[in-house]
C-alpha cells in the first residue's frame, strides 16, 4: 500500500500509483455470486497472473475492470477499482477506458472485416489516417502476435474465417493495436500450439517494459514462466496473492494454494 | 493550476489529483455517439408520432361532423348512406358495414382453410426445393398490387361468373369476397407457416416415438402448440380483408345493399372513401363524415391489430 | 412385420389421403393465380411495345401509352424512399442496437404493426389531412410521396432490424472492448455486414410503394396530364391510379389497353421482389462467419 510506505518521497509515492487498485469488488450475475470482496492491486509494468480452476471468477474479474458490466444488464459489479486512481464507476467517457486497456478472451473473435481492417480498426477509431503509418501498425501488431507469416499475403481475406487459433492471435494483434496501457490476456493460449504460445510469451516478456500485464491462465506453468506476482482465485475468492516464486516454492498461506499449484485439484 | 513542468510530464500524477483524468475527457467521439443516439431515437418514436399523427389528423378533419350532423344512432344503425341527398342528406353506414362484413366473412371462408392447408404442407409435408418453390411463390403472390386484383375481378372474375351462373352483374359479394380470398391466402399461409416452424422439433419427434403417423402428430401435437399463431394469422387476415380498399372498389359492384345473396353487389366502407373523397369539398358535412368512417375504420383495424399482436406473443412467453 | 396390421395399413391410407388434400389445397391455391397472370400476359402481351412504354396516353386514353404513368410512379417511388429509408433505418438502428427491452419499446413495435395495417385508405386520409392541407403542400408529388413513406416505413424498419439482428452480439462486443463507441461499432462492423440485408427490404419496399393505389388518389396523383411534373410540388399521373382509371373510368375503352398496363405494372411490382428473394437467398448462401 502506498501509504503503508513512510519512507517514500512524495514524488516516489506518487509514481509507484498502482495501476489497478481493487477494493471489495463483488460480481454477481442476477443474483448469483460470481466473485466476493476481492482486494488486490496490479503495479505499472509488471506482469500480475491470475490462476484457479474453472468457474473462479477470473474472467468475471477482467469484465469488471473493462466495464463489461454495461453490455449486460445481468452483471451487477460491487466495491471499487480503480485504474491510473481513477474509480471506474464514476467514470462518463467508458470509452476512453476501454481504449486504454486490451482484453483478449479465450473465445476468438474474429471481426468480419478483412485482417488488415481488424488490427487497423483501434488506430483509425483513434484518428490515424495515415496510410503508411497504419501499414507499420498493422504489420507490427501482427508479428508480435506471431500471426505476421501466415497471413502476410492475404490480408484482404475476413478475419472471421480464420481458423480458431489464427483468430486467437488476431484478437490478441487487435489489442495490442490499441497500444494499451493495461493488457489482459484470458487463456490466450487456448486454442494456439505450445510453439507459437512461446514466442508470444516471449513478446510479453518484452512487452512489460511498455505496459502493465494481466495473464489469467489455468495453466499453472505459463504463470510460473511469465507473471511476477500471482494471484490464486477460488470459487469467487481471491485465496492468496504473492510473488509468483514463493506460490510455487510452497511459500503460501494458504494450503489450497499449494494444493493447486502442485496439480492436486483443479 | 500552478505551473508545474515535472506534474506536466508525468500525467499519472496530475490524475491521482483530478478525477477527470484524461481519458476520462469527454472527447468528439463521445458527444458524436451522443447525438446519433438521440437522432436514432427520434427515428424510433416517429412511429409513435405517426401514429397518432394519423389518428390526430383523421380526427382533426372528422370532428365537425362528430359534433354536429353526427348521430350515433343513424350512423350505425341506419341502412341509409345519402349524403348527396338535396335538403335531407343521411349518413348511415349500417349498408356499408354489411357491405365490408359480407366481403371479408366470404373471403375467410376462401383464405382460411386454404391458407392453413397450404400452411401445413409447406412446413410438414414438403421438402427440399418443392418447399422453396412454394414459399417464392407464396411470396410473389403476396406482392400482387390490390389494384391489380381489382383489375382482374373487374376483367376476368366478372364475365365468368356472369357465364357460370346465368346472372345479369358478375361484381358482386362473390367476386370480391374470392379476390379478397385470394388476396389474403398468401399473407395468412406465411404467418401460418411460421407458426407451424414456431413448433420445436422434438414435440414432433416425442410424438413419432410413441408411434404417431405423420398426420396424428400434426392433428394432435403441432396444430395445438401452434394454436395462437395460427389465429394470430387468421386475424391478421382478417385485417387485411376489412382494410383493403382498391380490389373490393373494383370487383364488388359499388351499390349500397344489405346483402342477401352472394350474387347480390354491396359497397365496402373503405370504397366509399376512395369514391367519394374527391368529388367532397374540403369542411363540408359529407367530406367530414367521410372522415368519421376513417376513424371507425382505423379504430377496428387497430383492435385487430392489437388482438392478433397478443395472441401471438402469447404464444412465444407460454 | 408391422405392415401387415390392418390398423397401420389404414393409418398409411390416411395419411396418403391427407397428404393429397393439403397438396391439392396449396395447388389450388396457387394455381388459379397462375391460370390469371397468364391471362394477363396472354391479353396484355401484344400491345406491349416501346412506343406503349414510351409515349404519352392519347385519344382520351383509348390509345397511346403509358410513359408519364411510368416516370410519375418511379419519381413517387423515388421521393418516399428519400424520406422513409434514413427514418427507417434510423429506427431500425435504434430498436436493435440501443432500445431497452421495456414498456416504451413494446410501444414502439405495436406502433410499427399498427402503422402496417392500418387500411391503405386511411393513410390516404391522413396524407390529405397532414401534408396536402394541414402543411399546404397541396395535391403534389411531395404529398404523395410522403404519405406512401408513412405506410411503408414498417417494410424499412422490419428488414433492417432483421439484419442488424442478424449481426453476432460477440462481434459488438469486441469491438466496445477495444473502446470503440456504440455508433463506431455500428458503423464500422455492423452497418457494413448488415447494409445487402437492408439492401432486400429497400427494393420490397420499392415494390409495395409502386403498386400502392388508395394512399395516392387525393394526395398528388392525377387520373391525366398533359404534361410531365417539373417539381416535387406538381401532381403526377401514376402507373396504379393509371389502371384503375383506364379499367374503370372512361368508356370506350380497348379491351388490350387495360390488360397491357395491369401487366406492366405487375411486371414491375414481381421483378422487385424477384430480386429482393435472389439478393435474400445469395446472402444466406455466402458466409460471412
Amino acid at each position: 500500500m502506498v501509504t503503508a510506505t513512510p519512507d517514500t518521497s512524495e514524488g516516489a509515492a506518487s509514481m509507484a500509483l498502482p495501476k489497478l487498485q481493487v477494493t471489495d469488488l463483488s460480481i454477481r450475475y442476477g443474483g448469483t455470486a460470481a466473485l466476493s470482496d476481492v482486494n488486490l492491486e496490479v503495479r505499472e509494468h509488471e506482469i500480475f497472473g491470475i490462476i484457479g480452476p474453472a468457474n473462479a471468477g477470473k474472467t468475471s474479474f477482467l469484465k469488471a475492470v473493462n466495464r463489461m458490466d454495461l453490455f449486460n444488464p445481468d452483471m451487477e459489479v460491487g466495491g471499487e477499482v480503480r485504474f491510473n486512481g481513477v474509480d471506474t464507476s464514476r467514470i462518463r467517457n467508458v470509452y476512453g477506458l476501454r481504449r486504454r486497456i486490451g482484453v483478449v478472451f479465450p473465445l476468438p473473435v474474429g471481426l468480419p472485416l478483412s485482417i488488415y481492417d481488424n488490427v487497423a480498426l483501434a488506430p483509425r477509431l483513434a484518428g490515424q489516417k495515415d496510410p503508411a503509418e497504419l501499414d507499420v501498425i498493422v504489420e507490427r501488431c501482427l508479428q508480435r502476435a506471431a500471426l505476421w507469416d501466415e497471413v502476410k499475403d492475404r490480408l484482404d481475406s475476413l478475419g472471421s474465417l480464420l481458423s480458431g487459433g489464427q483468430q486467437q492471435r488476431l484478437t490478441i494483434a487487435r489489442a495490442l493495436s490499441q497500444e494499451p496501457e493495461l493488457l489482459m490476456l484470458d487463456e490466450f493460449s487456448i486454442a494456439v500450439d505450445p510453439v507459437t504460445t512461446m514466442r508470444i510469451e516471449d513478446v510479453l516478456k518484452e512487452l512489460r517494459q511498455e505496459i502493465t500485464i494481466i495473464l489469467v491462465t489455468n495453466l499453472v506453468q505459463q504463470a510460473r514462466r511469465l507473471a511476477d506476482r500471482t494471484a490464486f482465485f477460488l470459487e469467487g475468492r481471491c485465496v492468496e496473492i504473492g510473488a509468483t516464486e514463493d506460490l510455487f516454492t510452497g511459500e503460501v498461506r494458504d494450503a489450497r494454494t499449494r494444493d493447486y499449484v502442485e496439480g492436486r485439484f483443479g | 493550476m500552478p505551473a508545474d513542468p515535472v506534474g506536466a510530464s508525468k500525467p499519472r500524477a496530475l490524475q491521482a489529483a483530478d478525477p477527470a483524468a484524461d481519458f476520462d475527457r469527454l472527447n468528439r467521439d463521445w458527444y458524436i455517439d451522443k447525438a446519433v443516439q438521440i437522432a436514432v431515437f427520434i427515428g424510433g418514436i416517429s412511429a409513435i408520432v405517426f401514429i397518432i399523427g394519423i389518428f390526430v389528423f383523421i380526427s382533426k378533419e372528422g370532428f365537425g361532423f362528430l359534433l354536429g350532423e353526427f348521430s350515433f344512432k343513424e350512423f350505425f344503425l341506419s341502412p341509409n348512406w345519402r349524403p348527396t341527398s338535396e335538403g335531407n342528406p343521411t349518413y348511415g353506414i349500417l349498408a356499408l358495414i354489411a357491405g365490408t362484413a359480407s366481403v371479408t366473412g366470404l373471403a375467410m371462408l376462401v383464405a382460411i382453410p386454404f391458407s392453413l392447408g397450404a400452411a401445413v404442407f409447406i412446413a410438414e409435408f414438403a421438402s427440399g426445393k418443392t418447399r422453396e418453390y412454394l414459399k417464392v411463390t407464396v411470396e410473389l403472390l403476396a406482392a400482387i398490387p390490390s389494384v391489380v386484383w381489382g383489375f382482374i375481378g373487374l376483367a376476368i372474375m366478372n364475365p365468368i361468373i356472369i357465364q357460370t351462373f346465368n346472372v345479369p352483374i358478375g361484381l358482386n359479394v362473390l367476386n370480391a369476397g374470392v379476390i379478397l380470398g385470394l388476396m389474403a391466402a398468401p399473407i395468412m399461409t406465411s404467418i401460418a407457416e411460421d407458426a407451424l416452424k414456431a413448433v420445436p422439433d422434438r414435440y414432433r419427434e416425442a410424438a413419432e416415438a410413441m408411434g404417431a403417423t405423420r398426420w396424428q402428430v400434426i392433428y394432435k401435437v403441432v396444430l395445438p402448440a401452434a394454436r395462437n399463431g395460427l389465429l394470430g394469422a387468421v386475424l391478421l387476415g382478417v385485417g387485411r380483408g376489412f382494410g383493403e380498399t382498391m380490389a373490393v372498389l373494383m370487383a364488388t359492384g359499388h351499390s349500397i345493399n344489405i346483402p342477401t345473396s352472394i350474387f347480390d353487389s354491396v359497397r365496402a366502407l373503405t370504397a366509399t372513401i376512395a369514391a367519394e373523397l374527391g368529388e367532397t369539398a374540403v369542411g363540408s358535412d359529407h367530406y367530414e363524415a367521410l372522415f368519421t368512417i376513417g376513424i371507425f375504420l382505423f379504430v377496428v383495424t387497430f383492435i385487430i391489430n392489437l388482438t392478433a399482436d397478443l395472441v401471438v406473443r402469447g404464444v412465444r412467453r407460454g | 412385420m408391422f405392415d401387415a396390421s390392418p390398423l397401420n395399413r389404414r393409418n398409411a391410407r390416411n395419411e396418403m389421403l391427407v397428404r393429397l388434400l393439403l397438396g391439392a389445397m396449396t395447388g389450388l391455391l396457387v394455381l388459379p393465380v397462375l391460370l390469371i397472370l397468364g391471362t394477363l400476359v396472354y391479353k396484355g402481351g401484344p400491345i406491349i411495345s416501346f412506343e406503349f412504354l414510351f409515349t404519352s396516353p392519347t385519344n382520351g386514353m383509348t390509345a397511346g401509352g403509358i410513359f408519364p404513368a411510368l416516370l410519375g410512379t418511379i419519381f413517387l417511388v423515388l421521393v418516399a424512399l428519400l424520406a422513409s429509408v434514413p427514418l427507417g433505418v434510423a429506427a431500425a438502428i435504434y430498436l436493435s442496437e440501443y432500445a431497452p427491452d421495456n414498456w416504451f419499446t413494446r410501444a414502439i413495435n405495436l406502433a410499427i404493426i399498427n402503422l402496417a395495417g392500418v387500411p391503405s385508405i386511411v393513410h390516404a386520409l391522413f396524407g390529405v389531412g397532414a401534408f396536402v392541407i394541414f402543411f399546404r403542400f397541396g395535391t403534389s408529388i411531395l404529398a404523395a410521396s410522403l404519405t406512401l413513406a408513412i405506410m411503408t416505413l414498417p417494410v424499412v424498419i422490419v428488414a433492417t432490424r432483421e439484419s442488424l439482428q442478424a449481426v453476432p452480439q460477440a462481434f459488438r462486443e469486441a469491438c466496445w472492448n477495444m473502446g470503440a463507441t456504440r455508433w463506431q461499432t455500428i458503423r464500422r462492423v455492423v452497418l457494413p455486414n448488415a447494409v445487402s440485408g437492408i439492401l432486400t427490404g429497400v427494393i420490397l419496399e420499392v415494390s409495395r410503394t409502386a403498386g400502392e393505389t388508395a394512399p395516392i388518389m387525393f394526395t398528388g396523383a392525377a387520373f391525366f396530364l398533359p404534361f410531365l411534373p417539373q417539381s416535387v410540388f406538381d401532381q403526377t399521373m401514376a402507373l396504379s391510379l393509371h389502371l384503375f382509371v383506364v379499367s374503370t373510368q372512361v368508356p370506350g375503352m380497348p379491351e388490350e389497353l387495360p390488360f397491357g398496363v395491369a401487366l406492366v405494372l405487375i411486371c414491375m411490382v414481381l421483378a422487385m421482389n424477384s430480386l429482393s428473394i435472389a439478393l435474400r437467398m445469395y446472402l444466406r448462401g455466402r458466409k460471412r462467419w
